[in-house]
């Protein structure tokens, strides 16, 4: 079956734009041609920083024909309706139509029979569509033709249209179209300076060869491999390791169609500059690599005062004059660096704090420093709870922000944290500190280390928790997928800073804290800590999810009421999956849900519900009396377990509930004909109903 | 290059030659080759041949040098690299030709830059302007590894969609000078291409006037004076485009866009001052940009319905 061969060959596609584009051409092209009833065998995209390439192999020739029946007008029915009904099937006479009938009468039914199109021609029509409805997330327009309406809009200008269709065997064909003044053909071009000339292709075989020969690796794939592979190599040669950095490699891979990969250097006395900020200058100015050097003692991956770039052309000096540039760019861009780094050195971070009051940190939420000075109050209330040392916590709260004044960070954004350490460290700060400087922004996301210096945990647990109720003071929550100011992340940050620290505190009074430090007035003081809660309680449900844990466990936690120590709800969540993965769970749960399905079906019956202590004399039963007797037992046990916080316990104690309850329900009719009985007996079911609660509410628990 | 070229004149060894490779590359381009426009502006794009001229269906191909003032970026002379006043080189062609990016890297070859040798590439730059209303999408241009140049197609200016779109390219003269001069100070590029006695660089040139203009923009700029030179042009601007509307017929048209312009021009520049002398407020930032915007705007809608603009 013949091949599609399809390119688009433009002005330079921004590199973090051409996966994307490659996928979405695949798709559009793929998913038309099966719904032209095309089915395909295999297809493949690819993109370079000239060009977009789509193989599609194994179409049929030709659309299957299709047949469809048309019901027209019953037989006698107005010349007119059979006139419309010979128009909209192209039948000649009624001779040509079927007679068929139904219990309403006889109808006419023309058979209108549609004869599959050649592929080439179905492709010639979709083809210019899809380009002209292509999902870049820029486009523009260019040229002549951009001053006329409805002309084409690219990602940059768009030059030449490859499109071939046939069988290997044979020569193929041109699906020919135009799209805006741009014709289809066969023709495309090499690499911009080592291979510019016009290149004729007949498929993709031929197309990828020939465009190797002329200097472009078309396989986003392959040139990443040979820049991976060849930096490690040159690096190694010397006696170096490249820092690998997979964000980069894949927008370097996508700088270049030829890439050659050669090694620069730059004076030693820059490596006093933090390795850090190396790597931030070298990688977002230049797009190189940074080397590491084994052999150093002092510190491990302590950087080489060497750098990997790729250039996309083999020049003809053997890339002498394309390092000499890049190293006198990276020199100027490190000795700025260098200039910012010791600029910064001399001023401590507390004399940069007074600038924080001209700082706004939100309209409604005052400036940054108001925000210091609330998380000062709230890490040193913090700090005790969670085994810290106060005047460290203060401190650390007092400078950890500081350094979003300094030069460095100001100009590397990602290097925020680290900074405000290594100047801490610099002025002399405790060494618990100058940790917190840099730790208190961790957890950033589901991946991100959790810190563990209790100082680090005080401030992190503070900065997060003003953050969230600040916000939920202003009413400025999270709503679909809107969450500008990142508060999942921050409560998905406390989730996990309390539950690996296996910390205990209350959420709601240290909500309530955060709260009262806020200078503005919340309308509903009362209100936001248990809406907050009810926000930790469903991040921490998708956490559980996340983790393959069954969220609906949360809710039967939660469900309790007063439960805002997460510590704990985790824990009985924990305890509680384990149990209803036991026969004794599953049959427990079974026998409550029974229960409870009962009481509820009753309750609306008698419009009232069954609380209180059921009567001892008015049982007449064994199976009664054992199911009250085991749930007074467990009930203490299961208490006096909770409340040593030792929730296995609790839980195998419950499990003692399974034999008399099965026992009892096997047994005993409970709508006795004696209302009393009746009573009595299902309010002995909501004892089962209240016993259980000791640890979940079972009725929220999913089957 | 030109080997005919003197050698004071040649642009790896003169500023000067370095700025007249440029022009007489353009000029064989088709380009008009314009004079710097007599205002202080920010970019070379402020100037009416790039921010006006780039509206309207006429065709247009212009090219010049623009000093440009950014006050902020005042050094006192003591960096290498950064100054509050410096040349672009600006070209615009409307529309944009096909074969623009070779005509650039032609352009870069007739100053001394060889594809052969240098590693030249196209990385994304997408281009905005909240001052002028304006934005389009391409390139910073870099050659072994060094930004060089900005390469724009323009979709839309003071707020009007560009048809046809003009393609602009901005050079940073100095940067590229010395590059090809191989100097790493900006001071010690030669300016006019002459050796010993008779050499003159761009320090003789310029390193006085750093140091004086650095003074006056962060220490002494009269800020009340600058304060009431904005709301003067602010006002003579829309005074301006008031009095150039005239009525005829069907068609309505406009007979002072340019003298209006020029307030605008003053208004954006007096804001870079203020803002250099550290007086306006972050949230008082973004108002005061609003506003040059909307002059920007009433400009470009004034320009539109001119003779140059396209109006019939």
């Amino acid at each position: 079956m013949p091949d599609l061969l399809l390119e688009l060959f433009s002005e330079e596609i921004p590199a973090r734009m051409q996966a994307k584009a490659a996928d979405d051409l695949r798709r559009m092209v793929t998913d038309k041609l099966v719904a032209e009833g095309l089915v395909y065998e295999g297809a493949k995209a690819f993109a370079t920083p000239r060009r977009l390439a789509l193989t599609v192999h194994g179409i049929p020739a030709r659309q299957p024909d299709l047949k469809t029946e048309r019901r027209g007008p019953k037989v006698g029915a107005p010349d007119a309706a059979v006139q419309g009904f010979l128009k909209a099937t192209g039948l000649k006479s009624l001779d040509e139509a079927k007679i068929q009938r139904d219990p309403k009468g006889d109808f006419y039914i023309g058979l209108i029979e549609k004869p599959g199109r050649d592929a080439i021609d179905v492709l010639a029509e979709i083809l210019p569509v899809i380009i002209r409805t292509f999902p870049w997330p820029k486009s523009m327009r260019w040229g002549a033709r951009s001053g006329k309406p409805g002309s084409l809009s690219w990602v940059r200008p768009l030059h030449a249209i490859t499109a071939t269709f046939g069988l290997e065997t044979e020569e193929p064909d041109v699906v020919k179209f135009s799209v805006d003044g741009i014709e289809s053909g066969q023709t495309t071009y090499g690499h911009r300076f080592m291979a510019p000339s016009a290149i004729s292709v007949r498929r993709f075989e031929d197309y990828e060869a020939k465009l190797l020969a002329a200097k472009v690796v078309l396989d986003p794939e392959r040139r990443k491999d040979a820049i991976l592979t060849d930096a490690k190599q040159l690096a190694f040669a010397q006696g170096f390791e490249l820092v690998e950095d997979q964000n980069l490699l894949d927008e370097v891979a996508g700088l270049v169609e030829w890439p050659v990969v050669l090694m620069g250097s730059f004076e030693q006395e820059f490596l006093a500059t933090p390795g850090e900020v190396i790597r931030a200058t070298i990688r977002n100015n230049q797009k190189c690599f940074v080397v590491s050097d084994p052999k150093s003692t002092d510190k491990t991956g302590k950087l080489a005062n060497k750098f990997i770039l790729v250039a996309n052309i083999e020049a003809t000096d053997g890339g002498k004059t394309i390092i000499a540039g890049n190293e006198r760019v990276i020199r100027a861009r490190l000795s700025d660096a260098k200039f910012f780094y010791e600029t910064d050195l001399k001023t401590k971070l507390e004399d940069r704090l007074p600038k924080f009051e001209q700082i706004v940190f939100h309209e409604k939420l005052g400036t940054q420093a108001e925000r210091i000075k609330r998380i000062e109050r709230l890490a040193a209330e913090i700090a005790p709870l969670v085994g810290a040392d106060v005047a460290k916590a203060t401190r650390a709260a007092h400078l950890a922000k500081a350094d979003l004044l300094t030069e460095v960070v100001g100009e590397f954004p990602e290097v925020q944290g680290l900074m405000g350490k290594y100047y801490a460290l610099a002025q002399g700060e405790d060494a618990s500190v100058a940790a917190a400087c840099e730790e208190h922004y961790k957890p950033q996301g589901p991946a991100d280390r959790v810190p563990t210096d209790p100082v680090s945990v005080a401030v992190a647990l503070a900065d997060k928790l003003d953050t969230l109720v600040g916000f939920w003071a202003i009413d400025e929550k999270p709503t679909g997928s809107k969450d500008p100011y990142a508060l999942r992340r921050a409560a998905l940050g406390v989730i996990r800073l309390i539950a690996e620290n296996a910390l205990r505190l209350s959420l709601m009074k240290v909500a309530a804290s955060a709260l009262a430090g806020l200078s503005m007035k919340s309308a509903d003081g009362q209100k936001l800590p248990s809406d907050l809660l009810a926000f930790f309680a469903d991040r921490l449900k998708v956490q559980l999810r996340e983790q393959g844990a069954r969220h609906d466990l949360v809710d039967a936690v939660f469900a309790l009421g007063g439960q805002d120590d997460l510590l704990l709800i985790v824990r009985r969540v924990e305890a509680l999956g384990k149990f209803l993965d036991s026969d004794d769970g599953k049959n427990l749960l079974a026998g409550t849900k029974r229960a409870s399905n009962i009481l509820s079906i009753e309750e609306k019956k008698d419009k009232r519900t069954f609380e209180g202590a059921p009567d001892a004399a008015l049982y007449s039963l064994g199976e009664e009396k054992a199911l009250a007797k085991a749930i007074g037992e467990v009930k203490a046990e299961a208490s006096a377990a909770v409340a040593k916080e030792d929730f296995a316990a609790a839980i195998s104690a419950m499990a003692k509930l399974r034999p008399p309850v099965d026992a009892f329900f096997d047994k005993v009719r409970v709508n006795d004909d004696d209302p009393k009985v009746r009573e009595n007996r299902l309010k002995l079911l909501n004892e089962i109903r209240s016993a259980t609660r000791a640890v979940a509410d079972f009725s929220k628990i999913q089957d | 290059m030109d080997a005919s070229l003197p050698a004071h004149m040649r642009p790896e060894r003169s500023f000067q030659g370095f700025i007249l490779a440029l022009q007489r590359f353009w000029a064989e381009q088709g380009c008009v080759i314009l004079q710097p426009y007599d205002m202080e502006m920010g970019a070379g794009t402020f100037h009416p041949a790039t921010t006006l001229r780039a509206l309207g269906p006429k065709p247009w191909n212009a090219a010049y040098v623009q000093p440009s003032r950014r006050p902020k970026d005042g050094r006192y002379g003591e960096n290498p690299n950064r100054m509050q006043h410096y040349y672009q080189f600006q070209v615009i062609m409307k529309p944009s030709p096909p074969n623009l990016q070779e005509l650039y890297l032609k352009s870069l070859a007739a100053i001394g830059i060889d594809s052969a040798v240098h590693d030249i590439r196209f990385v994304e730059d997408d281009w905005e302007s909240p001052t002028l209303g304006a934005w389009g999408l391409g390139w910073e241009c870099w050659c072994d590894g060094m930004e060089v140049s900005q390469f724009t197609y323009f979709q839309q200016v003071a707020g009007f969609e560009c048809a046809p779109v003009a393609g602009e390219l901005t050079y940073g003269l100095e940067r590229l000078a010395m590059y090809v001069q191989g100097v790493d100070r900006v001071y010690d590029l030669n300016f006019n291409g002459r050796e010993g006695d008779a050499k003159v660089t761009y320090g003789d040139v310029f390193l006085q006037a750093e140091r004086e203009y650095s003074k006056h923009n962060f220490e002494v700029a009269d800020t009340a004076m600058l304060f009431e030179q904005f709301k003067m042009a602010e006002a003579a601007c829309k005074k301006y485009l008031d009095a150039g509307w005239r009525e005829g017929g069907n068609s309505k048209q406009h007979l002072m866009a340019l003298p209006a312009y020029d307030q605008c021009i003053k208004a954006s520049h007096v804001f870079n001052l203020l803002d250099a002398r550290g007086v306006i407020s972050v949230t008082e930032r973004q108002s005061y940009i609003l506003r040059v915007r909307e002059l920007a705007k009433a400009c470009g809608e004034a320009w539109i319905h001119t003779e140059a603009g396209g109006a019939a």
